[in-house]
């Protein structure tokens, strides 16, 4: 089955949302300006609309996360679902209980959504190539494969910053790209909204095979990289990398790779500067930095939660609009 | 078998009669006695038919000869036994299959190689000759009994698909076995620079993520190979290439006069990373299919005769074992009934000779297993596959013999279905 077919029912809409790939411009406009009219309901003092009353939502998290499970766990609530969080980690998941396993016993609880982080690539589209016919499923990380909401949040955090025309922006995402979910669907969404050129910025072992045929240009050095981009997304570097000879050191990324306000000097003076957290100072960036004026780091986290809910309530209703509420748009 | 049925008489009447090892493409009868082949062409004297097989606008070749299937017993039963997968052999018109040492238990004492013989013998459909382990429990540290195994029938060595993580030990495993004639049979993957890949790094395995298997764990590990087979002497065989560029470096080796040969399996002549498509399990298989300009070559090198053999590469799996995310599934294709299927559309697209597909798949891994088949010589054992060339069916769970349904090729249409198998002159399969 194609992606597009399991993503997108035949009217067009929502599922499930697996991946930035397979999905299409109006698509992603249309999760960010549903986004936009959910930032409204964030910022009341009563933070719920009742969307989805009634639908039982449950974040089926294989892999340890706080951030993504948290802001979804909020988004779900906001949209006045009741949400059931279920941690799965590797050591009872090698109980024997195989996945599917685990999820037609979820299922018999009549569930109406998952929202899935898993360890392996893939795990994500399983699901949803497997769920009974009703229930929705929402990627929230499959192994390096794709964290589609996170790349939606940050397109919704440039649209804000920068507007709406993606076309004259360069953009370059630094670091570990190799073993980067975010990465992968940023890219995808840089690209399906036209953005004017995407770069990746970092050390060979950590550029992917043909990383050019995901619609980028590769550079090696951060000068060349950041020089004259509108946005810089940091990735995150996780320790683990220093083990597996993909670097000597987190003193030589950081003077190579690590991103100061010195450094900031080449790149467009008004410069947005992006990170999908936890960060790790003085390893991917200054704290001058991360708290600086240019950097939105917190407010993608703020987004997350409108992204989320827009995502959540669009992958619900085409097949089952609510029936006492008046026809959601 | 009786002795009455073993005796039996047969006249296979009318069909093209190929037989790459005898340079023999003609229509004639082909007559069966004594589990041999008695004569072809003319009637011998004093022959009366007691069966006729009418194999017009058929064609009969020797019985194929799959130089590897997991048939996964002893071990796996629950995935194929012995009996099932011989069926599936008959009804593919194979007749010798051979089966590497990686069961459970291993194939490391005559008493494994023994009982595998005695299940083969009970089910009657298929002969099945055995691969001993290289090292005791494929370990890749301490040699196994190599010339008691070869006594108790094996008809080679190799340490499947379990590394030899130390030079030395390889260098010193591969003299034993010349020592006793016998071939390795080798499968190149370097297992650090794999690093537990499951798809080929290349555009595919970037765009979905997936941990990449470089080119380079397959031609590393075949430059090492060489250097230590031309060291020792022995003979030896490459199992499974599925790189240009590692089939290349082969064909320069026996360019130089080494010892060397290499085998192809189908599912890498027909797909391409590019059929992982969004995470497909089924084509999930270790090595990696690579990419698409590799298969070209594979295909090249199939005509020009360096990759001397096809194989099905046959593992069957249960349906769980394919129902994960992909990195987790079982690699492998369940591949005995379209051996010779997919073989022809090779010949349909004007890809290979129809006979130098047919060497392939009989003289040549015969001449690499070290066996008598693959022909049909006078007085040779009367393994013959008869199918028919234009007729059209489909694969799917109706008509699939291996109890392993785990094929990307589930549903596809085929030209060209054997009608009859004959195992050394007894009928162990006909096409209703």
């Amino acid at each position: 089955m194609s992606r597009d077919s399991l993503q997108i029912d035949d009217n067009g809409q929502l599922r499930h949302f697996l991946s930035i790939s397979g999905l299409n411009r109006q698509l992603l406009n249309d999760i960010l300006d549903t986004a936009e009219s959910f930032t409204g309901v964030t910022e009341q003092t009563v933070k719920k609309v009742p969307l989805l009353r009634g639908k039982t939502i449950v974040n089926l998290f294989f892999e340890a996360s706080t951030r993504t499970r948290t802001t979804f766990e909020l988004a779900a609530k906001r949209l006045s679902a009741d949400v059931l969080n279920i941690n799965i980690t590797q050591s009872s998941a090698s109980k024997g209980e195989t996945l599917l396993d685990t999820l037609r016993n979820l299922e018999a609880m009549h569930v109406d959504m998952f929202v899935v982080r898993h360890a392996d690539s893939g795990a994500a589209h399983f699901i949803a190539s497997n769920v009974a016919p009703h229930v929705s499923v929402i990627n929230a990380g499959d192994g390096r494969h794709s964290h589609p909401t996170q790349a939606m949040l940050d397109m919704f955090t440039i649209r804000r910053v920068k507007g709406p025309d993606f076309g004259r922006l360069r953009v370059a995402i630094v670091g570990d790209i190799m073993h980067s979910r975010v990465a992968r669907s940023q890219i995808h969404a840089l690209n399906l909204l036209n953005t004017g050129e995407v770069r990746i910025v970092a050390p060979k072992t950590l550029i992917p095979a043909h990383a050019e045929s995901l619609g980028t240009h590769v550079f090696h050095d951060l000068q060349e990289g950041i020089r004259d981009v509108d946005v810089i997304i940091m990735l995150r570097l996780q320790r683990e990398r220093m083990q597996g000879a993909l670097l000597p050191s987190e003193h030589e990324y950081f003077e190579l790779y690590g991103l100061t306000e010195d450094k900031l000097a080449y790149s467009s003076p008004d410069v947005t500067v992006m990170h999908p957290g936890p960060i790790n100072r003085g390893v991917e960036m200054d704290s001058e930095v991360a708290d600086g004026p240019r950097s939105v780091i917190l407010e993608q986290v703020t987004h997350g939660i409108a992204v989320r809910m827009a995502v959540m309530s669009m992958a619900m209703s085409p097949r089952e609009a609510p029936v006492e509420q008046p026809h959601a748009s | 078998m009786p002795a009455d049925i073993k005796q039996r008489r047969i006249r296979i009447s009318g069909g093209r009669v190929i037989d790459p090892a005898n340079k023999v493409d003609t229509i004639q009868d082909v007559f069966v006695a004594g589990g041999e082949i008695a004569a072809l062409g003319q009637v011998p004297d004093g022959f009366t038919v007691d069966e006729e097989i009418d194999a017009s606008n058929q064609i009969v070749c020797p019985g194929l000869i799959d130089v590897c299937a997991r048939l996964r017993e002893p071990g796996q039963e629950y995935k194929a036994t012995i009996a099932s997968e011989s069926r599936a052999a008959a009804s593919g018109g194979i007749t010798t299959l051979c089966c590497p040492p990686d069961t459970n238990p291993v194939i490391d004492t005559p008493a494994v190689t023994e009982f595998i013989r005695l299940r083969a013998e009970a089910a009657g459909k298929a002969r099945i000759v055995t691969l001993a382990a290289l090292t005791q429990g494929l370990n890749g540290e301490q040699l196994s009994e190599m010339a008691a195994l070869k006594k108790a029938g094996c008809v080679g060595v190799s340490n499947a698909m379990q590394p030899l993580l130390n030079p030395l030990v390889q260098r010193r495993a591969l003299e034993y076995a010349a020592t006793y004639d016998l071939t390795v049979f080798l499968y190149p993957n370097d297992h650090w620079l794999a690093n537990k890949g499951c798809a080929h790094e290349g555009r595919v395995a970037t765009r979905l993520g997936l941990l990449g298997i470089p080119e380079a764990a397959e031609t590393a590990a075949v430059a090492r190979d060489l250097a230590i087979i031309e060291q020792t002497g022995v003979r030896a065989h490459f199992c499974r290439l599925t790189t240009g560029r590692a089939v290349q470096m082969l064909a320069r080796a026996q360019f130089d006069g080494a010892p060397v040969t290499a085998d192809v399996a189908t599912p890498y002549l027909y797909l391409s990373e590019v059929d992982i498509s969004e995470f497909d399990s089924q084509c999930h298989l270790l090595p990696p299919l690579r990419t698409v300009e590799d298969r070209q070559r594979l295909r090249d090198a199939l005509q020009s005769g360096t990759l001397s053999a096809i194989c099905s590469d046959h593992q069957p799996h249960e349906a769980d074992a394919k129902l994960r995310p992909f990195p987790a599934t079982e690699p492998g294709i369940s591949g005995l009934d379209s051996l010779l299927p997919l073989s022809l559309q090779l010949v349909e697209e004007r890809a290979i000779e129809l006979t130098d597909l047919i060497h392939r798949l009989t003289a040549g891994p015969a001449k690499i297993l070290g066996l008598p088949y693959g022909t049909l010589a006078v007085g040779a054992t009367a393994d013959i596959c008869v199918f028919h060339p234009e007729l059209t069916w489909q694969l799917d769970t109706g008509t699939i013999q291996s109890r392993g349904h785990n094929t990307p090729f589930m549903g596809r249409e085929f030209k060209g279905r054997v009608t009859h198998t004959l195992l050394a002159g007894n009928r162990v399969y006909s096409l209703d």
